[in-house]
């Protein structure tokens, strides 16, 4: 190990420490307003610098966890304190780190009433977001996975749009059941194996007959985080009313706990059901890349075009998940961290025009490339790289999901091939309708274009697009070892249990 | 030859005892004794009790000729009763100084009751159990009317006294029959008699098994014994309510826990049947039937039914770890109940307490400290980690799975959900809804020091549960030895 500093750790609780801070704040209501959001702004900031050197530190040859932390915590039960990272977790860890200091400059002018207050949940969900990405334990994972959802509630329900109460409640209730069974699960696994130490559990061999029922509980969980159809409808309706930066967060890193939960559990821990049910993830996934890109297409509403558009992305990801085979995991990785970035920047860039015009209506805009024409370019990038164009990370995520998705089953790839099609089809329908065409309408006439704090904004997210786009080794480099780990581990196992099945 | 009973193992209940008559002597001769005096005095008392409890090597002794017991699990539990009782007197000093109702026999009745709660507690036979209950009993249907000339607090006290002597009846009953059939009433005779007579339970046995517990089950307020809670609840004076909203029950659950391990450990797959039903009947009605609530005592009532549900899931696993759980949860559940009431305390309008979940609106924006302690309490009740109330249920329903009672587990997981929904309602009146009619600015030093430590413990709990597992795993060791 290149350093003893607990890094994991200062990565996770700094957040939650500039939180407390914020929270001493006292003085005249103005005051209150500034510091608290420099102070975000700083605390964040350093965590992604943090964040930056442990991306530095990391050594992508090894496909074991690094960074390891434990500690005693529970000790009737064994339950530690382990916090790890490999090449699965590390990038989300940065994606969590990145979002966060842009999301608090996002929200900069946008949120007005109880600044401190939303400053605060920002940091607490850092903390669980990035807390959950580095947990190794079970109980702990459980704890930060659950734990996100108190600040998104309030995120949603405090500062949302008119049904932001209907909208926190559903976001809540929905992951709430599904994760409940995970906990049943989870406590099963602990009962079965003895432990609830993910790396020992994920070397445990498990009974296949009580491997389905896990599948299915764990599944309950992550296929509503992810979300995928049927269960999908709790993310339209938390996207439209969230505040552009919930949206953000919600889009670009707690989606992606699902199929990280698919990743890090169903495959290594419950491999004969992951290929039990393969069939199924693949027949859902399929139903919502081209269902929900059809309604996407539907759409009056921008966030909500959005929102379906990323159900559709989150197909890609689960059927490269479940391909277990290795362009299938690393696409599936790079699709989130792609789709990660670009439906993020997507939704700030709706959240420049509903700062401005304060709506969300496509039918409201249209011809802003006249007066706005550095934002026209940014959202240009971020459309193109949400359809898959190459260049951008869009493609990359996409094609290589289509690849492995094409060597377990021919149909399955074409069928997930039409949604790239009808991607570019809403997608470029959503740009020429808000974008291009005659400035026609009064507001819109004075609008104005992208300020410094905004250009600050985007920047970094245009670089990392078109970064992400031409040089993907950079970042599939990461993941290589810890990929293969995982294929080879499911190989193995299954070939195991068909020794064990024909004697 | 008479020699003296060893005193040591019940010192603690001779001091509440002697105090609380010395105290009641006091208020008579004095007939102007200042009620915060008083007051403060019944709280320093409890608290050197438990103080004395801890200190005293609890030895697993038994006195009296095996009438009493004095182990592990007595003082874990004593501990958590005593600072319960401590909690809900603190808590109602302001309280009386507003409604100017300021009757000294108040704090003197809850010392009683607790002497009787410990009396119970540490009971190791049928009739000390009962002698206890029977004095916690009254001092509780005279608290619960102690307002004599409103008519709610008149009507509640008189429901629950109805009620709990029905129930005391119907435990007697079941004492006498469980008596009768096996000719003993110390709890660890019946332990022998009960597992060297494994091959036939004489029917007798089960039938006062039943008795025993529907009238134990009406003191912990389990579905079907449930009815009175609600109307006693909101009836009674909010910080009485308070009190028993913990202290009583947790010392319920402790005999409950005590009679069902310990003397009747033998049939444990008699009693686990009713149990189970009496379980996923308290998570199901509790929970669904607070959905629609708009008191806020009331809704408090529905969510201790389901709370006691989620109790007896441990319970029902009949094993070390399940007792363990139970232990943890009600740890937990002391600290949120005693801090939500203290909320509750602080609900009033224009000097006069109110009691509508609508009233609670925009807290956030008029009382930030009390939205925020509410709040989390409200998470913790609804079991959402990293607070409190999670590990409670971490641990029953590990228990439950343990025993491979899957459907138990999965049913009580999914009404704690609908049990979320209702928690989260509060959460979002406070937080999201405007406020029409803010809540008086006054909050008494008491309840804001009660708020600002159970929020704390709520809230960094998980931090070091160290402590509180340990002290519980010993006191599960010491009555599964017993």
């Amino acid at each position: 190990m290149v350093t003893h500093l607990p890094i994991l750790s200062l990565i996770t609780f700094l957040p939650v420490l500039g939180a407390l801070f914020i929270f001493t704040i006292r003085g005249d209501e103005e005051m209150v307003v500034r510091n608290s959001r420099q102070l975000a702004l700083w605390t964040s900031l350093v965590t992604f610098i943090i964040s930056v050197v442990l991306i530095l530190l990391f050594d992508p040859d090894t496909a074991g966890f690094q960074f390891v932390e434990t500690k005693q915590w529970i000790s009737g039960l064994g339950i530690q304190y382990y916090m790890g990272v490999d090449g699965i977790s590390v990038w989300f860890v940065l994606l969590s780190t990145f979002l966060t200091p842009l999301c608090v400059l996002a929200s900069w002018a946008s949120i007005r009433s109880h600044v401190k207050e939303y400053m605060i949940a920002f940091l607490v969900l850092e903390t669980m977001m990035v807390g959950m990405f580095c947990a190794l334990d079970f109980v702990l994972f459980y704890l930060f996975f659950e734990g996100v959802m108190i600040p998104m509630f309030l995120i949603i329900g405090v500062w949302g749009g008119p049904r932001r109460i209907y909208a926190a409640f559903k976001f809540f209730l929905y992951t709430l059941a599904g994760s409940v069974l995970m906990l049943i699960a989870v406590l099963t696994l602990y009962v079965v194996v003895g432990k609830t130490d993910i790396p020992a559990l994920m070397q445990a061999r498990i009974d296949p007959s009580l491997q389905y029922w896990l599948w299915l509980a764990f599944f309950a969980s992550f296929a509503v985080k992810v979300p995928m159809w049927p269960v999908h409808t709790w993310l339209p309706d938390a996207h439209v009313e969230a505040p552009t930066a919930g949206s953000v967060i919600l889009a670009g890193v707690l989606l992606k706990m699902g199929a990280y939960g698919f990743l890090r559990f169903s495959l290594p821990m419950l491999p004969e059901a992951s290929l039990f049910f393969q069939p199924l993830i693949f027949t859902l996934s399929a139903v919502a890349i081209i269902y929900t890109s059809l309604v996407a297409l539907a759409q009056e509403d921008m966030k909500k075009l959005i929102a379906y558009s990323s159900v559709a992305h989150m197909g890609f990801v689960t059927i490269g998940i479940f391909t277990v085979n290795l362009q299938g995991i690393e696409g599936a990785l790079f699709q989130m961290l792609s789709h990660g970035i670009i439906s993020s920047a997507l939704f700030l860039c709706v959240g420049v025009l509903y700062d401005r015009i304060h709506s969300r209506d496509i039918a409201s805009y249209g011809g802003l490339v006249h007066r706005m024409p550095a934002y026209a370019l940014v959202f240009m990038v971020f459309t193109l790289g949400a359809l898959g164009l190459p260049g951008t990370s869009g493609f990359i995520g996409e094609f290589l999901s289509l690849l492995a998705a094409y060597q377990v089953n021919r149909l399955l790839a074409v069928l997930a091939s039409t949604g790239m099609v009808l991607g570019a089809v809403y997608m470029l329908w959503l740009y020429r309708r808000v974008m291009l065409g005659l400035l026609e309408k009064e507001e819109l006439k004075s609008i104005l274009d992208l300020n410094r704090r905004e250009v600050a904004v985007f920047a970094p997210l245009v670089v990392l697009v078109l970064w992400m786009g031409i040089y993907p080794e950079y970042f599939l480099g990461f993941m290589h070892a810890s990929a293969e780990n995982l294929v080879d581990k499911f190989k193995i196992a299954h070939a195991l249990n068909l020794a064990a099945a024909a004697p | 030859m008479t020699e003296l009973p060893d005193f040591l193992p019940a010192l603690p209940e001779i001091v509440l005892a002697l105090s609380g008559l010395l105290l009641l002597l006091y208020g008579a001769v004095r007939s102007d004794a200042p009620f915060r005096f008083i007051g403060y005095t019944t709280v320093l008392v409890l608290l050197a009790v438990q103080v004395m409890e801890m200190t005293i090597e609890p030895g697993g002794r038994f006195t009296f000729s095996g009438l009493f017991i004095s182990d592990r699990y007595a003082v874990f539990m004593k501990s958590l009763v005593l600072l319960g009782s401590a909690l809900a007197v603190l808590l109602s000093l302001d309280y009386h100084d507003q409604e100017k109702q300021e009757r000294i026999e108040y704090p003197i009745l809850i010392l009683f009751a607790t002497l009787g709660m410990m009396m119970m507690i540490s009971a190791s036979s049928l009739l000390s159990l009962y002698v206890g209950l029977e004095l916690q009993s009254l001092c509780l249907y005279v608290l619960a009317s102690i307002q004599r000339d409103t008519l709610r607090s008149t009507e509640a006290g008189l429901k629950y006294f109805i009620l709990g002597a029905l129930s005391s009846g119907l435990l007697l009953y079941g004492v006498s029959l469980i008596y009768g059939f096996t000719g003993s009433t110390e709890f660890s005779q019946l332990a022998k008699i009960l597992s060297t007579a494994n091959l036939q339970v004489p029917m007798g046995v089960i039938i006062g098994l039943v008795f025993v517990m529907a009238g134990l089950a009406f003191k912990v307020s389990a579905v079907p014994f449930h009815m009175w809670t609600p109307d006693v609840y909101e009836g009674a004076p909010t910080p009485i309510t308070a009190f028993f909203a913990v202290a009583p029950k947790i010392a319920a659950i402790a005999l409950l826990l005590r009679v069902l391990v310990g003397p009747l450990g033998g049939l444990v797959e008699e009693w686990q049947q009713v149990v189970v039903v009496v379980s996923l009947a308290s998570m199901v009605l509790g929970n669904f039937a607070a959905l629609n609530q708009t008191n806020i005592k009331r809704l408090m009532a529905y969510s201790s039914i389901g709370h006691t549900g989620y109790v007896l899931v441990g319970l029902a696993a009949g094993t070390a770890a399940g007792v363990h759980g139970v232990l943890i949860y009600i740890t937990v559940y002391l600290f949120m109940v005693v801090g939500t009431f203290a909320v509750i305390l602080c609900m009033r309008q224009h000097d006069r307490m109110v009691e509508n979940i609508e009233d609670l609106a925009g807290l956030s924006k008029t009382h930030p400290m009390i939205a925020l302690a509410m709040a989390i309490f409200m998470f913790s009740m609804a079991g959402i980690p990293p607070l409190a109330g999670f590990f409670g249920k971490l641990y029953v329903f590990l228990a439950a799975i343990e025993s491979d009672l899957y459907a138990l587990a999965i049913v009580g997981i999914l009404t704690s959900v609908v049990g979320a929904f209702y928690y989260l309602r509060i959460v979002k009146i406070m937080y999201f809804d405007e406020s029409h009619e803010p809540l008086d600015k006054w909050i008494g030093h008491d309840i804001a020091a009660i708020l600002v430590g159970t929020g704390t413990f709520t809230l960094f709990f998980f931090i070091y549960p160290e402590p509180i597992l340990l002290a519980a795993t010993a006191a599960v060791a010491s009555l599964f030895s017993g």
